[in-house]
Order: structure tokens, then sequence, then C-alpha cells
């Protein structure tokens, strides 16, 4: 454990080698070293014993000294963690549905690579289960479900650190609003991340999503200036192959501008647990399996049969009819019954 | 009684997420009281009553708002014991980026939305940086990756507090925010010796004092000028 008494004997030269996290720190705490760097960081500080300068600058040296010193020791905890203490599944224990009765499973494993629907009306609480994951549920939630992370009681960490959340979201009305093109965007992201290899990341994260969108974008575009599903195919890549989280919760994708199945498939490829909650048969046959919900609780859960594997694949040619005849009409063309071809 | 300070810019959600978290303590049997802190304007107080929720309003009219938080909370305090209430939150717009209304031993919340710009943790003074819990909002939005660089930001300015994501639109987030703000342990029956956890600026110029003029004469008391010249800024 580092102490404020471990970093402020120091120079700041010495800590900026030894924690290369830390001028980030210094920049966002609107410290600037210009000629000081080889002063010890006490040194630096004085300038905030004086109560007129610590006043203009809102900053009280010891709140700063302490927010260093956690922020410091978050960090190497951050970057010593292994890929093997990773998440590899996740278990969800019953608990009780909206009128009190208990969930009818034994208990249900996810694990990672996995692909689970959740499926159920309006209201019948899916998003409360995906909540209940996010939250490591505890028997403290309104459904009394405990969520086991690895087969053992969730981390209560996992709840309200910034760089270690256990789930990244993806949803249908998502933008981006930052004003800065694809490249700047990403390394932006890969930098907050720590990431070392920021430039072969970025090569890869824009191949990938190439990939998934219809049309090829440049790192030079703008990400506001993306279409929908360009922005779409960005942000699932990004997600993949940038985000820290093991569990990716996803509220639909909607069937254009996107190769679904490409994006399913990059995801759980990059070792992921992937939750989906979609009313859209074609989605939900791509799932392992689905969760259905019913008045608050888990009503069953189905494993994905091969007959109805088998099924997707007319239900691709189905939605194949509709997109060509979508293209036809939008180019001038009458369409007839024979298009249908079925 | 226990009291939550509730601090953040104008519009970041405050009361979205106020609303949606007194959901969950009611449904614990927690009686819940708000009072709103604002400047020259609100109209919160009407959401809250039409939410059933007892409120209270004060508008600092021209004075800094958190200057006038701080002048009447202890008998907002004693309005909240009063009225029986289990929890009593204070929300107010931080306004000057300066001042912050938090006191020593009430918890802190400083309400902030994915929208307001990676540059934003930078430019909020102790309103953010010495909250214990900070809430992100409008998360729905805004992609992944700006939610994580926007969450690693203001971790870098207060690597200390927890940061909770709440959508204060469908309430996601807000039962678990419930779970941190209440503890039955926690009796709280005056604020009097009490300490701010950050002091306010308090010098007063000629304008402060109600002159309109404009010109170097008329200026007394403490005034500061912008550096104009060619050369860089301080540190
Ligand atoms: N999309 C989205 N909108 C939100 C969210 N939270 C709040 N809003 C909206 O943002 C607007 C401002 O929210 P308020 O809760 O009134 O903000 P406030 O901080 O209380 O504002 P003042 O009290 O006026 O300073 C409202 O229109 C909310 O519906 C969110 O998580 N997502
Ligand atoms: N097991 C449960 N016990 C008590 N309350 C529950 C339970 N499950 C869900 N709820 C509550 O029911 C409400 C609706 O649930 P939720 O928002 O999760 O539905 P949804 O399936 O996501 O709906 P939509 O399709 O509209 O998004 C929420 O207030 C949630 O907290
Ligand atoms: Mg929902
Ligand atoms: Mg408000
Ligand atoms: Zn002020
Ligand atoms: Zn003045």
């Amino acid at each position: 454990m580092i102490t404020v008494q471990d970093i402020q004997q120091k120079t700041i030269a010495d800590l900026f080698e030894q924690y290369p996290f830390l001028p980030g720190f210094f920049e966002e705490n609107t410290l600037q070293v210009n000629g000081q760097i080889n002063e010890k960081l006490i040194d630096y500080l004085k300038f905030l014993d004086d109560e007129e300068e610590a006043e203009n600058r809102a900053i009280d040296r010891d709140q700063l000294l302490n927010s260093m010193t956690i922020y410091i020791s978050q960090m190497l905890e951050f970057l010593g963690e292994d890929v093997d203490d990773g998440v590899h599944s996740i278990t969800i224990l019953p608990g009780t549905n909206k009128s009190g009765e208990a969930e009818q499973f034994g208990e249900l494993k996810i694990s990672k690579s996995e692909i689970v629907c959740i499926v159920g009306p309006t209201g019948s609480g899916k998003s409360r289960l995906l909540a209940d994951i996010e939250w490591v549920a505890q028997n403290d939630t309104p459904t009394s479900r405990t969520i086991l992370v690895n087969e053992e009681m969730g981390d209560k960490k996992w709840r309200v650190s910034s760089g270690n959340k256990l789930v990244a979201q993806l949803s249908q009305n998502m933008n981006f609003v930052m004003d800065l093109s694809v490249y700047e965007f990403l390394e932006l992201h890969a930098q907050s991340r720590l990431v070392e290899d920021v430039e072969g990341l970025i090569a890869k994260i824009i191949e990938e999503a190439n990939k998934l969108a219809g049309e090829k974008f440049e790192l030079t575009t703008p990400i506001t200036s993306l279409s929908g599903g360009q922005s779409r195919a960005l942000m699932i890549a990004d997600t993949a192959i940038l985000s820290k989280s093991p569990i990716i919760l996803i509220d639909e994708i909607e069937n254009a501008g996107i190769d679904r199945k490409k994006a399913l498939d990059l995801l759980i490829g990059e070792e992921k647990i992937v939750l989906m909650a979609t009313h859209d048969p074609m989605l939900a046959l791509m799932g392992d399996k689905r969760i259905v919900i019913k008045n608050g609780g888990i009503h069953k859960v189905v494993e994905t049969s091969d007959d109805e594997r088998n099924l997707l694949v007319d239900l691709e040619r189905m939605d194949a009819v509709v997109q060509n005849m979508r293209t036809r009409l939008r180019n001038g063309e009458i369409i007839k019954k024979e298009d249908i071809g079925f | 009684m226990n009291l939550v300070t509730v601090s953040g810019p104008p519009s970041s959600g405050k009361t979205a997420v106020i609303l949606k978290t007194i959901d969950s303590l009611k449904k614990r049997g927690l009686e819940v009281g708000v009072v709103k802190f604002d400047c020259l304007y609100t109209d919160d107080d009407i959401l809250y009553e039409k939410a059933g929720v007892k409120v209270k309003k004060g508008l600092s009219g021209s004075l800094c708002p958190d200057h006038y938080f701080v002048s009447n909370i202890e008998e907002v305090t004693q309005w909240g014991i009063k009225e029986g209430l289990d929890l009593l939150i204070t929300e107010s717009a931080g306004l000057c980026n300066r001042c912050s209304p938090y006191v020593k031993s009430i918890t802190a919340v400083c309400v902030i939305d994915n929208l307001s710009g990676i540059n934003t943790p930078k430019k909020i003074g102790p309103m953010l940086k010495s909250s214990d819990i900070v809430i992100i909002t409008k998360g729905d939005i805004v992609s992944q990756a700006e939610r994580e660089v926007f969450a690693s930001r203001v971790n870098q300015v207060n690597p200390g507090a927890s940061i909770m994501h709440i959508n204060g639109l469908t309430g996601q987030g807000a039962y678990e925010l419930s779970t941190l703000l209440y503890d039955e342990k926690v009796e709280i029956k005056t604020l009097v010796g009490e300490k701010l956890r950050f002091s306010m600026p308090s010098a007063l110029c000629s304008y402060c004092l109600g002159e309109t003029r404009i010109g170097e004469s008329y200026q007394m008391g403490n005034v500061r000028k912008i550096d104009m010249s060619d050369k860089k800024g301080e540190k």
C-alpha cells in the first residue's frame, strides 16, 4: 500500500517515471509542472501553503495528496491484474417474482463466449435482471436474486469502481457526441484504458468495424458524421476490443447497415459474456439459450435446439427477401410476387 | 434523521435521479423529504410535490446559492426533523463551480452528465472533487467508449469517490444508489458546530454591493484584473 509519505518525498520526475499514468492526473487536476520537474512533490506543492493561492485554485493540499495516493494505488492494482484473474462465468441464483413466489430454476451459469438472450413482455423484468447482474446482487435487490462471479460470491468492488465495471452496454439509442475523428476517438479511449499498443489496437478496431458495416469508413472520418450502421459497427468493435468489462449487455441490435451475426461472433471471439434483450426472432435464435421472463421472474430457460437453429437459415432467407425488396423499391423498380421466391 | 446533500451543474439530472431514488426508498417504508436550493427560479418543487414528496424551496436571488445554502442548512435540518423525515435530501444547482455545499459529516453526492463534455470534470472544483458519491447520468445517449472515458476523467479528479451510472429517465441504477443513502444507525439532530468540507470565497467587490457603473474609479474592495499582456499564464 502506498502512502502520502512515500510519494511526497520523491521528485516529480521520479514519480512520472515510476508511474507513467501520473501526468494524466496532474493534467486533469490542472497542475502544471513546467520547470519544476526535478522538485520534490512536497516542495512543488508549497504554492498551496499560500492561503490565497489555495483559495484561488480551489485546491486543498491534503486532499490532493490523498487523492493522488489513492489514484496511484488504484492504477497499480488495475494494471497488475492478470488476464487469468478475469471473469469466466457468472451464475444467477433464484430469487422471487413480483408476487413473491420463488423462481423455479436451480441455478443458471453463463460462461465466457456464450450468448444468452432475454425475452419477455414489456414491464416483465428484463431490465431488472440485467441490473441485478450489473450490481452483482447479493440478495439485496427487489428480486432477492444472487449473482456469483466465477462461482463465488461477487466482489462489491464491481459496484462502484470506474475502471473496473463488470458490464458494458450497447443500446439502440446511443450516439457519439464528441467532436473527434475516428482515430482521435479511439486513441482517447485507449489512453483512458492505459493500454500499451495503442496503434495496433486502433488498426484492429477499424478493421473489425469495417467488416461489420456495409460501407467502409476511414480513421480520419469525424465520428459524428458516421452513418447509423457505421456508428454501431464502430461502437461494437470498440466495445469488443477495448472495453475491459467481461460482460456485454445488448439492448436490441437494429437490423440495418450492420451484419449482426458477425457482430456477435466478434464479441464472443473476444471472450465476452453476451446478454441480449430482444424481440427479434433472428437474434433470439442466434443465442445459445434464452431466458424467458414473466411477472418479474425467470420463468424458463430454453436451450436453442438444432431444429430452431435450422430455422434461422429460413428466417435469414426471408429477411434477405425483404432487404432485397427494399433495395429494389429504392431503385425505382416494380416488385412482383415471384420476387418472394417461396 | 439522515441527511444527504446533492449538488451538480444545472440540468445534469439531479431531480430525475432523486425522484427515482425516492421511489426505491419509499418501497422500504422510509419517509423522505427534499429541500431545493436555486438562484432565480425553479420548478422542481412542483415535480417533487407531484410525486408526493414533502418539499421546501429556497431562492438565493442576489447571493451565491451555496453561501445561501450554508446560512440556511440548520433551519432546513430542523424542518426535516419536525416533519418526522427518515431522510432529508437537499438539491442545489452548482452555479459558480467554485463553491460547494458539502458538510464534513454529511453524505455528499455530485451529479454530472455524460453530455457535458470530457473537460467538465477538470473545470468543476470542490463540488466534484470533495464528494463521496459521483453519479453520472445520460449514459443512455452516448457510446460505451464515451462513458468509459468520462468516468475515467471523473476518477482522476476524485479517485476516492464511488462512481455510479444512473439513467434518470428509466431509473436504472437508482435502486442501487438508494442502498447507499440511508443508514438507520445515523441520527442527525443538529448541524451546529459542523464544518464545511471546503471554504467558500467570501470576498466582496463593489459590484456585489450594488455598484452598476463601469470603470476603475468605481471599483473597491477585492478587485482582480485579467492579464492582458502577451506572456503565458501562471501554473
Ligand atoms: N436521456 C436522459 N435524459 C435525462 C437523464 N437524466 C435526466 N435527464 C433529463 O435531463 C433534463 C434535466 O434533468 P433534471 O433532473 O431536471 O436536472 P436537474 O439537475 O435537477 O436540473 P436543475 O435542478 O434545473 O439544475 C430532464 O429533461 C431530464 O428528463 C438520463 O439519464 N438520460
Ligand atoms: N422479481 C421482481 N420483484 C419485484 N419487482 C420487480 C421484479 N422484477 C422486476 N420488478 C420491477 O418491475 C418493474 C418493471 O421491470 P423492468 O423495467 O425490468 O421491465 P422490462 O422487462 O425491462 O420492460 P421493458 O420491455 O418495457 O423495458 C421495475 O420497477 C422492476 O424493478
Ligand atoms: Mg427494459
Ligand atoms: Mg432539479
Ligand atoms: Zn459561489
Ligand atoms: Zn462582486
